[in-house]
């Protein structure tokens, strides 16, 4: 295998849950302030995941406060403790982008019924 | 001790360090470097070694070369190049140079290479220029313009910024830090880009300025 490939492979994370966009995750992000280290919650939908081996990346957003808010993740960094998946949404876009004009109940996404 | 070592650009992946943040680097194969020929002050008028890297199929090399690599006996390389040391009485020719040799973690450097070749530019790409408008009439788009005054100097300066070949140049990034060193690869991880294509050729040395 390419060397370069698995340098990056060597820093990329198994315990992953298998997600796309639309679903709604629980970002669970270490936070340093100090010398004291907490977990904070980033709660929203995934409107877009950018595969590309080490360097994939996802953004979650959320409306708070009436403001919309999106955070880009690394997929592997060591910063995300966790990410939970809260509902899997079925929308028949890659990238939500269009969420970004509309809101209230127009924003929601259907949840996609286990059977 | 020897400052420098040849390598190989592979290509550029990122890392985590240990805070969590993610560090852009690239990937160099860095030796084991051969020394072929020592080079004295008693004889040469300066000391130096001369480094070989990269294997060169021996069926490809003339005599003349050929008999220069059987003196260090490990095969024929395809670059060869000179380092200045302080004093070569310690090293041996046929002596292998590693990467954790010469750097570690941590490292500031500086490292050579021969960037990309772009071909003939023009002043925009090749230096920034801004160029005209591109509608509304204008008859002025990519040309440099004025590249002076008229009756005095009546001549253009030196140096003028101008079209031309652009690329395919030596190119020296200086404080480069050394993120990784992996022996037993012979990879070492730079932070941030080095000039030259993957599969290109640069010289790392420990950093002039550090």
């Amino acid at each position: 295998m390419n060397i370069v490939n698995y340098i990056g492979m060597e820093h990329m994370r198994k315990d992953t849950p298998i997600f796309k966009a639309g679903d709604t995750l629980r970002v669970h992000v270490k936070i340093t302030e100090g010398d004291k280290q907490r977990i904070q919650v980033f709660q929203g939908v995934c409107i877009k995941r950018r595969n590309n081996g080490v360097s994939s990346s996802f953004t979650v957003r959320k409306v708070s406060n009436a403001m919309g808010v999106e955070r880009i993740f690394p997929l592997h960094g060591p910063l995300v403790n966790k990410i939970e998946v809260m509902m899997v949404g079925r929308v028949r876009r890659a990238k939500l982008y269009y969420l970004r004009n509309l809101q209230g109940k127009a924003a929601r996404i259907k949840e996609i019924r286990q059977r | 001790m020897i400052q420098g070592i040849l390598g190989k650009k592979l290509g550029m992946t990122q890392v985590f360090v240990a805070d969590g943040s993610c560090v852009s680097v690239t990937v160099v194969e860095a030796g084991p470097c051969t020394v072929v020929q020592k080079k004295a002050k008693s004889t040469d008028g300066y000391n130096a070694l001369q480094l070989g890297f990269g294997v060169k199929k021996t069926h490809r090399v003339n005599k003349p070369m050929m008999g220069h690599f059987k003196k260090a006996d490990q095969g024929a390389f395809a670059h060869l190049r000179e380092l200045a040391v302080e004093e070569v009485d310690s090293y041996q020719v046929g002596d292998q140079i590693t990467c954790d040799a010469v750097f570690k973690a941590g490292d500031i450097i500086d490292v050579t290479g021969t960037s990309k070749g772009k071909g003939f530019q023009g002043v925009i790409k090749r230096w920034g220029f801004s160029g005209g408008r591109a509608t509304h009439g204008s008859h002025f788009h990519r040309a440099p313009g004025s590249i002076g005054m008229s009756a005095w100097p009546a001549r253009v300066f030196k140096g003028k910024k101008m079209p031309g070949q652009m690329g395919n140049a030596r190119v020296t990034l200086q404080n480069l830090e050394v993120v990784e060193v992996r022996p037993e690869q012979n990879l070492i991880l730079v932070k941030g880009s080095i000039p030259g294509p993957n599969q290109g050729v640069v010289l790392i040395r420990k950093g002039l300025k550090a």
